[in-house]
């Protein structure tokens, strides 16, 4: 599957250990103790290397933790490896990444989606009961629909972003990647609250959410989006999301329309923000401080050299486009219209959001697409994000949760909230969750693993896990990438 | 929306990118595309609407001005493709253009 780009086993089995020890004793235990978790390799780690998954960081080992790292440590968790990912996060499908890419474990044949599709595809298939994504434009809440697990959002400022590598600052989320929405609670949890370190975090309560959410939706205001059920919406994908509307209304919520005129202009307006802003974040990866130098004789060469062999194509395409959409005599028709744009989205679903308490919306037009299908068409591949894309734009929480298997692939149901009401979201998708059985679901891969396991158990929360994961980590091991991915990319 | 190569020599420049033929010919071809494709934001009316930069909208966070801990200059410099008595070397500036 090459969900992993790097796996610490020595590590993993060392802090696993401390934590077997800690609990024979009797010891007081943290939420995630001895929890295996994934971490997306743009997400800092000392100790382990955060290539982005560039050729331009390859090897690159980070002097310092994120600070969810920090926090992961803290509650007991342990760091089993670095997973996959479209360069830089920039993608839709993990066919970006330089080290060849993920395969989603429901059809192999197919994408597990992306930017986030190496931590989506280890916790479908049952590597790591948690991991971490981080979402710019749907980059954890995609690759969770693709691979009927759970992926959160949460709003902008919910999370520090100290230690994310940036790729856009306005947009930019770290989030939990789950089975279930209760591990998703607890892993939001343990990641949310102010730091100092990160200016854009907020100073607000953080609620306990795993104790929240079993309020149920009696009498929640959920409203279907509109313009998210037009043109370029799969048939089936379209009846599964129809019919988890319909499910949630028979559980008690109040189901309305709401409109939202401004949804299909998200995708042109993210384009152009997206890739100023990285044209910019992207200016610091010029062989000085670290990761790859092509040596020259003058720096100008050294510069533009060292960028044409580190980063990929769809990195370039796309700090080519933002450095355009800034540069003198387009600023203002391009990056500010865009910008204006911005502002009537987020007004559209906070108007929206006074008269319901959730908006409700495909994740993906599409079930997963195959390997190699969009990858010589940017713009058929950013369609992938197409309801993904605007919940950045206003800087709202979003999850994706499974709602269906049309054909054997996953598709998932996207609920939006207010502004730092995480809570209410998680609320939903559980009470959700727990009146079907779509999480239950296991990829056939999977199945026949468990079924050659004497003891293996098909348990569903993140406590009863660990033993079965750390097998499938330890199989795992791999530090570069193989030949065979390597010419896989080639061929683009 | 018609992008000529040497519009995409001009921006690549900007971005410090050395591009292959092929990569111009292509990026020419696709950014025309995509542009166009982003153009039709021009639909929308903005007149009067204020561009939104960040969502949060927030103005000079302040903490007190107290020295941390810097991180460890051995660390830093590991990873640094080049160094020379703690610092990052770099080939010569004056020269370049």
């Amino acid at each position: 599957m090459h969900a992993f780009l790097h796996v610490d086993r020595e590590g993993a089995l060392r802090a696993a250990r401390e934590w077997d020890g800690r609990y024979a004793r009797g010891d007081a235990l943290p939420p995630l103790a001895g929890l295996p978790v994934a971490v997306k390799d743009i997400i800092c780690t000392t100790g382990m290397p955060t290539t982005c998954g560039s050729r331009i960081l390859a090897g690159w080992v980070p002097p310092y933790d994120a600070t969810v790292v920090s926090r992961l440590r803290d509650a007991g968790a342990v760091i089993v490896g670095k997973t996959n990912l479209d360069e830089f996060a920039m993608g839709s499908s993990t066919e970006n990444s330089g080290f060849g890419p993920t395969r989603n474990p429901w059809d192999l044949e197919r994408v597990p989606g992306g930017s986030s599709g190496g931590s989506a595809a280890a916790v479908a298939a049952g590597m790591a009961p948690l991991a971490l994504g981080t979402d710019t434009g749907g980059s954890i809440r995609q690759p969770a629909g693709f691979t009927g697990i759970v992926g959160m959002k949460p709003t902008y400022g919910r999370i520090s972003r100290y230690g994310l590598v940036a790729f856009a600052s306005s947009l930019d989320q770290i989030g939990p990647m789950a089975r279930t929405v209760s591990d998703a609670a607890l892993l939001l949890h343990v990641l949310a609250g102010r730091d100092p370190k990160d200016s854009t975090s907020v100073d607000l309560p953080v609620d306990n959410y795993p104790a929240a959410l079993s309020r149920g939706v009696q009498g929640l205001r959920i409203g279907i989006a509109r313009e998210a059920f037009g043109q370029g919406l799969q048939r089936e994908v379209r009846a599964a999301v129809q019919a988890a509307a319909t499910h949630l209304g028979g559980l008690g919520a109040v189901l309305t329309e709401v409109s939202l005129p401004s949804l299909p202009y998200a995708l042109p307006t993210y384009y152009l923000l997206a890739t100023s802003e990285a044209s910019a974040n992207l200016a610091r990866y010029d062989g000085v401080q670290y990761g790859l130098r092509v040596p020259t004789d003058d720096l100008f060469t050294m510069y533009t050299r060292t960028r044409r062999q580190g980063f990929g194509n769809e990195v370039k395409r796309r700090i080519m486009l933002g450095t355009y959409a800034l540069s003198a005599g387009y600023y203002e028709g391009f990056f500010l219209k865009a910008q204006r744009v911005r502002t009537l989205i987020r007004q559209e679903f906070l108007r929206a959001l006074e008269g319901v308490d959730l908006v409700l919306m495909p994740v993906s037009p599409t079930v997963p697409f195959r390997l190699g299908e969009k990858v010589d068409d940017p713009l058929q591949m950013y369609l992938a994000d197409i309801y993904t894309i605007p919940v950045n734009l206003a800087g709202l929480p979003g999850i994706s949760v499974p709602c269906g298997f049309p054909g054997g692939l996953p598709v998932g149901l996207q609920l939006i909230g207010k502004p730092f009401d995480e809570t209410t979201v998680l609320r939903a998708a559980h009470a959700y969750e727990q009146t079907t059985e779509w999480h239950t679901r296991r990829p056939p891969i999977v199945e026949k693993r468990e079924r050659g396991i004497p003891h293996a158990d098909s348990g569903r929360s993140a406590g009863t896990r660990e033993r079965e994961t750390e097998k499938r980590g330890s199989a795992r091991t791999r530090k570069r990438p193989s030949r065979k991915f390597r010419k896989t990319r080639t061929r683009k | 929306m018609s992008i000529d190569p040497s519009i995409v020599d001009r921006v690549a420049r900007l971005a410090r990118l050395e591009l292959s033929d092929e990569e111009r010919q292509r990026f020419t071809r696709q950014l025309g595309s995509i542009l166009e494709y982003c153009a039709t934001l021009n639909e929308l009316d903005t007149d009067g609407v204020e561009p939104t930069s960040h969502v949060l909208a927030l103005t000079n966070i302040f903490r007190e001005d107290v020295p941390g801990t810097p991180l460890p200059r051995d660390a830093v410099l590991a990873s640094a493709p080049d160094h020379e008595n703690g610092f990052f070397k770099v080939p010569p500036v004056i020269e370049t253009e």
